[in-house]
């Protein structure tokens, strides 16, 4: 039956009369992306899973020879290595945790009648439409000990933000947060705006607290679109590089794909960054994976 | 019809043919984005108006010089006819074969005699004592210091200083004296800091900072020629030297810890500090009263000498290459023949580059040209520099990784941090087979 519909095409259609059908229009349009995704995606992808276990350098002409799992072994036995996956974890556990405060909170802000609020929705929606090196370009100079205006505003004197080791990787974060809860806050509101007043009549006829009515109905309906952006903004956090890589250059914000981007490009040990590389989509395929997984127990109920 | 189809194709053909003829004409010389590739520009713009031959300098922020240099390389593209290259590079790009061996034009010329020895040593010969030659010494650098000559003179300062170390406020000629000026101005009270220094952890700013202090205490970064590093990378010198820079800095403005070349000439335009570390070539824009406004009271001298009167500089500059890729290569080979003429040569230093040639620099007028010139001329006969193997860009990450947390946030002590960073240069070298 499926395909029967599939391939009805209106016979007095331009496309029929010039002896086209439906297959050849399908065709037409998948083959082009298919390929194009096998040469730029698949092809790269697989090659470089050969590379990760030869010693290649793209910096000179010295033939690759096979090192079998050495890279991946002394990858995993490296205590900078660690550190950088140390660093990452903390940097999205801080920076989505944020992002869906914050988000979620002016959505629920949001998620009623006032004046203007499609202009503020808008406004609101200004910080994640920037180019992320003009963002950490312009944070920069917010956060300058002598000159910046937070600082200033929050009256710290000269505090550094960027040059404390201890301090950047917050420093980085919350720029991420400024940068991206608009987006989970859009999610969120999506998702809000669903939610049946009905609901919140019954729950108000039986007295059901503020509280109570959160978490017993607006968080439950909500969670699924709520996950969905969480999922988004973890994929985005692990792989970060340019707020970090622009903002501050302390060992303390080496996330990971800024340590992969120096052994690629800078040292050059190709297949040694290849097998990296493949660590980290390992470890960022694990993570979505339990998050769809919760995603679908969450839909369900 | 016949007739609009063999005029179109004529068209087409006359296209062809200038667009080839134009290409012909014209190079490109890829350079890091700073004055003396503005002041190169201006040069071969001359060489234009004498030959017809169109250059181009083409640059790229320092972050990502190397990084774009090599991606081409590799990619064994014909963007970049010539590269203005770091003296570190030169083993990566000969033996991969990027850059065109210069030794038979070298000898040619006898550019063992007309350039400067060190920057012969350091920008184009690989490896050290081979006898071949990647390179033309095209920018010659290192670094040296400005200060604030008003500070300096103040009588009120002067006669406090005196009070308080016992001998008169100066330019420093050692490296206690440097700390002590640095304490002495530090006053976080007033918006006044004692000193700028490199400690940009991204390239090589914080490493060639420390090594201004490794090779003035008498150390050294290794044996280059056996590749030994144990007890001479973590040598007694170098512990007490890299000790020194940090507590230098202590006396840098708040958050000085990704600063390179523009946030210390901005130590000193902007009256942040009292001296201020920074290689040769920035320092026209100190002179220059439009891009600084303390240029009448900005003072220069040579990096100081250490304890035992050992007195040397990290080298900077730049030799320049002829890629292996280019199309262009004859027409480039031509265009260094002009460059290396004793005419250019002075106009190349008029301009502002920092000419690597001995006779210029030797000479009276080069000297006494600027406040800064003499320094440089000392300076360029007293430089070192960091390891020019293939594999330089791990050992200058591995160095990075190591002394960075000791130096900007104290974290351990700089025996570990040295000692450390001896077992993973080792580790290096033995992953390629050097030791």
């Amino acid at each position: 039956m499926a395909t029967v519909v599939m391939t009805s095409l209106d016979s007095k259609s331009r496309a029929a009369s010039r002896g086209l059908s439906d297959i050849k229009i399908r065709n037409l349009f998948i083959i082009p992306t298919i390929l194009f995704l096998i040469v730029f995606n698949i092809f790269p992808l697989i090659y470089s899973l050969g590379y990760s276990f030869t010693d290649f350098r793209a910096s000179t002409n010295a033939p690759a020879t096979f090192v079998g799992l050495q890279n991946y072994r002394e990858l995993l036995n490296d205590p900078f290595i660690w550190a950088n996956f140390a660093i990452t974890a903390k940097y999205v556990i801080v920076s989505v945790t944020g992002q869906v405060v914050v988000g979620f909170g002016t959505a629920m802000l949001l998620n009623r009648e006032i004046p203007f609020k499609g202009l503020i929705t808008t406004l609101l929606l200004l910080p994640m439409m920037l180019s992320m090196a003009v963002v950490g370009l312009f944070w920069k100079l917010l956060y300058d000990p002598s000159f910046g205006i937070i600082n200033y505003a929050l009256g710290l004197g000269s505090f550094e933000w960027l040059a404390n080791p201890d301090m950047a990787l917050y420093a980085v974060a919350i720029t991420d947060i400024w940068m991206w809860s608009p987006f989970v806050m859009l999610l969120s509101l999506a998702g809000l705006s669903a939610v049946p007043r009905h609901l919140y009549e019954a729950a108000a006829i039986d007295r059901a607290g503020p509280f109570y009515t959160f978490f017993r109905i607006t968080l439950p309906l909500v969670a699924p679109i709520l996950m969905i952006a969480i999922i988004f903004r973890t994929m985005e956090a692990f792989k970060t590089f340019d707020l970090a890589y622009i903002l501050t250059s302390q060992p303390t914000t080496e996330v990971i794909s800024i340590r992969l981007y120096k052994m690629a490009f800078q040292e050059w040990q190709t297949g040694r960054s290849c097998a990296l590389a493949y660590i980290v989509l390992i470890m960022v395929l694990a993570i979505t994976n339990i998050y769809v997984k919760y995603l679908n127990r969450v839909k369900e109920r | 019809m016949r007739k609009t189809v063999a005029g179109l194709m004529a068209g087409i053909g006359f296209m062809f043919a200038c667009a080839t003829s134009a290409q012909s004409q014209e190079l490109t010389i890829f350079w890091a984005e700073w004055d003396p590739a503005n002041y190169l520009q201006e040069l071969v713009n001359e060489y234009e108006a004498e030959t017809g031959v169109k250059i181009t300098v083409e640059t790229t922020p320092w972050a990502d010089f190397q990084t774009k240099a090599f991606t081409e390389f590799n990619a064994k593209g014909s963007a970049y006819d010539m590269v203005v290259g770091d003296s570190q590079w030169i083993g990566a790009a000969s033996e991969a074969g990027h850059y065109v061996d210069l030794t038979e034009f070298f000898n040619k010329h006898k550019l063992n005699d007309v350039m400067a020895p060190a920057t012969v040593k350091y920008y184009s010969e690989y490896p050290a004592n081979s006898g071949k030659y990647w390179s033309i010494p095209a920018e010659g650098d290192a670094v040296g210091w400005s200060y604030r000559k008003d500070w300096f003179e103040d009588p009120k300062e002067m006669e406090a200083f005196k009070a308080k170390y016992g001998y008169d406020l100066a330019p420093p000629k050692d490296w206690k004296q440097l700390r002590d000026i640095a304490e002495f101005f530090h006053r976080p009270d007033q918006k006044r800091y004692g000193i700028a220094i490199y400690t940009d952890n991204s390239y090589d700013g914080l490493v060639m900072g420390v090594e201004n202090a490794i090779f003035s205490f008498g150390g050294e970064l290794g044996d280059y020629s056996t590749y030994k590093v144990d007890g001479i990378i973590n040598s007694e010198k170098n512990v007490k030297a890299l000790e020194t820079y940090r507590e230098l800095y202590g006396f840098t403005p708040p958050g000085w810890a990704k600063s390179f070349f523009v946030e210390n000439n901005q130590a000193i335009t902007e009256n942040l500090a009292a001296m201020s570390m920074n290689y040769f070539a920035f320092f026209p824009a100190l002179v220059n009263e439009a891009s600084n406004p303390n240029a009448k009271v900005t003072g220069f001298f040579a990096n100081p000498a250490g304890p035992e009167g050992h007195q040397y500089a990290a080298l900077g500059g730049q030799g320049i290459s002829i890629v292996s890729y280019s199309e262009n290569k004859e027409e480039a080979m031509k265009f260094l023949e002009w460059f290396i003429k004793d005419e250019t040569q002075k106009r190349w230093a008029e301009l502002g580059g920092y000419t690597a040639s001995a006779k210029v620099l030797e000479s009276e007028e080069f000297q006494n040209a600027t406040p800064y010139n003499k320094a440089f001329y000392e300076t360029m006969f007293k430089v070192k520099d960091f390891w020019a193997t293939p594999e330089y860009a791990e050992l200058l990450i591995q160095m990075n990784q190591r002394i960075y947390p000791y130096v900007t946030a104290g974290q351990g002590t700089a025996k570990e941090a040295l000692d450390a960073l001896a077992k993973d240069w080792n580790a290096t070298f033995k992953k390629y087979g050097r030791q």
